[in-house]
């Protein structure tokens, strides 16, 4: 179990981190979902006290970090795959973390084997490849057979046969009963893996919830219709008890009716439709607005629909709070307010 | 955290690098090399030299003249030693292995100590031995008084070089900074110091000049150092010991 209590970062002026509280509890995977320079790797370190804290607390099981005695045995962690001396080998890198926490070498082999670097345990790391590293780092994650354990963007640079192994990997762990987290900034990569997610943006908590209840929130289908007499359109759907929510390019965006239903109403009426069409938001769409207004990093290509739903002063997830901020967005008032 | 088990593990990472074997040998070869060459030379100009300087000749110092060439990579190994940690990034996993940062700084420090004094001790001796017997009916022995002390001495000199090193290496972090400060000031700056008149008495307290008092047997004329050999590798000792303090004091308070 990783506890963080209030924690905080700040370099200088700017809050890399910024107020965290939430658990990661044990027996699932944990994702840590948030876009890139949001503080998730901060986080991580500041977990492992490599950074010092500006503010609040993190906890492993109880204990501060320095508290643990031998602590490759209680937590492992994979921060940067790039994290080694390329000059040592593999066996020699995973045997030097071992003495220092008092494994035996023979796990070292063991943990080589299970990583399938048994062929190149003898080879100097520079002359990995990014997936061969990233296999080597979680090598030294699992070194200690530990309770918790903790991935840095784990599924960078592996091919598709890697990432399969690795996420088969942590859900096997974590089935195990151990606490699993796992950060990433692609939210389909999560949707496959975790169970529970916490969200940042920009250092700040924008969810913690269950994935199960992020997709049920944040899923939810609607119907975009169109008509050359919007007004029309309008009335009928308002005097049928319809809530509806503006579109882009005037169109009328409603929620919660099936398409059909709508299709016959506008017959009945004998409305013109251009449009009707179901609609359902994808789990990247909804993770890209919940964050839209904490990216830090922007791509300028002038494509509107690069940053989804732009950003939203008082809207949604940020002023909800952690507790409604999934009631809070993802519904047709929320996204008639940010489109 | 059993200082045991980090101190194996130091061994471990010490031992697996490459740099470590070439730069203590590149030390062992240029000293002994070196210093059989100039003894060599010695040897062969000592007829020529003023009578003044013949009475002040110091075979044993004469054997160790490679020393300043040596020490260098005294220097890269203890730079190294320290910096390849920031380097690599593996500092983070060695910090989350060993987050008692005293701990871990101090058993690198000493495991690196203990390799470099008996790679020095080696290196000495073999350069004493082979300077003596190639300066001929002019070398001192080894019983002589002083020359054990000296011989030993170089040996303790050239170790605490790469401790020196390894203390400005935690601080800088940064391998090319440390050997871009450190070794143009011991090739150039000291000795430019020591050789300028006005900056001279300031020049002899800096660690490589201090320290290698210790290898002298026959005091040049009119010496008015104010520090015997002892007090010299005291002196050096004490750069030392502040390198160490502040390279700890900034690991410890630094983001790793």
């Amino acid at each position: 179990m990783i506890e963080l209590s209030g924690l905080t970062k700040r370099y200088g002026e700017r809050v890399a981190v910024n107020n965290l509280t939430f658990t990661v509890r044990p027996g699932i995977v944990t994702g840590f979902l948030g876009p890139n320079g949001a503080g998730k790797s901060t986080t991580m370190r500041m977990i492992l006290g490599l950074d010092r804290p500006s503010a609040g607390d993190v906890r492993i099981d109880g204990r501060h970090y320095a508290q643990l005695h031998d602590p490759l045995r209680q937590i492992g962690a994979l921060l940067d795959a790039k994290a080694m001396h390329g000059g040592r080998t593999a066996y020699n890198h995973l045997l030097c973390l071992a003495q220092s926490n008092g494994i035996p070498a023979s796990r070292v082999t063991e943990v080589l084997d299970t990583v399938g670097l048994t062929p190149v345990a003898r080879k100097r790391a520079k002359g990995f490849s990014l997936g061969m590293g990233q296999r080597l780092g979680i090598a030294g994650a699992l070194l200690g057979d530990p309770r918790i354990l903790m991935f840095d963007e784990p599924v960078n640079g592996l091919d598709p046969e890697g990432i399969h192994w690795i996420r088969n990997l942590m859900k096997s762990l974590a089935h195990q009963g151990r606490t699993v987290f796992v950060s990433s900034h692609l939210m389909s990569e999560m949707a496959l893996t975790a169970e529970h997610l916490v969200v940042i943006g920009q250092g700040r908590l924008m969810a913690d919830t269950s994935m199960a209840d992020f997709i049920r929130e944040n899923s939810r289908s609607y119907v975009t219709m169109r008509s050359p007499e919007r007004e029309r359109l309008l009335d009928v759907l308002h005097a049928a008890g319809i809530a509806v929510a503006d579109g882009p390019d005037g169109a009328v965006e409603v929620d919660g009716v099936a398409a059909p239903e709508l299709g016959e109403l506008a017959a009945r009426e004998r409305l013109v439709l251009h449009e009707l069409s179901p609609r359902q938001a994808s789990l990247e769409e909804a993770f890209m607005q919940l964050t839209a207004e904490s990216v830090e990093y922007h791509a300028h290509d002038g494509d509107p629909g690069a940053v989804r739903g732009g950003p939203a002063p008082g809207g949604g997830a940020t002023s909800g709070g952690e507790g409604q901020w999934g009631a809070g967005w993802g519904g047709p008032e929320q996204r008639r307010r940010k489109g | 955290m059993a200082v045991t088990q980090v101190v194996r593990s130091e061994w471990t990472k010490i031992r697996s690098v490459q740099s470590t074997v070439w730069t203590l040998g590149l030390a062992a070869v240029v000293t002994i090399g070196l210093g059989a060459l100039i003894s060599a030379l010695s040897k062969s100009e000592y007829e020529n030299l003023s009578p003044r300087d013949q009475l002040t000749f110091d075979p044993t110092f004469i054997s160790f003249a490679g020393l300043s060439l040596g020490q260098l990579a005294m220097v890269v190994f203890g730079v190294l030693v320290v910096s390849n940690e920031y380097s690599t990034g593996m500092i983070r996993m060695s910090l989350a292995a060993v987050p008692q940062r005293g701990t871990f700084f101090f058993s690198k420090v000493a495991v690196a100590t203990v390799l470099a004094l008996l790679v020095s001790l080696v290196t000495t001796f073999a350069t004493f031995f082979l300077g003596q017997a190639l300066l001929g009916n002019l070398s001192a022995s080894i019983g002589d008084p002083g020359v054990l002390r000296a011989v030993i001495g170089a040996a303790l000199y050239m170790t605490l070089m790469a401790v020196f090193s390894m203390g400005v290496a935690a601080m800088l972090r940064s391998p090319m900074l440390s050997l871009g400060i450190l070794v143009p000031f011991f090739f150039l700056v000291s000795s430019i110091l020591g050789a300028v008149s006005a900056t001279e008495k300031i020049g002899r307290f800096l660690p490589d000049q201090a320290g290698s008092k210790i290898m002298q047997v026959v005091a040049p004329l009119n010496d008015d150092t104010p520090y015997g050999p002892w007090g010299g590798l005291g002196i050096m000792a004490l750069w030392v010991i502040a390198s160490l303090a502040l390279g700890y004091a900034l690991l410890r308070h630094r983001d790793a």
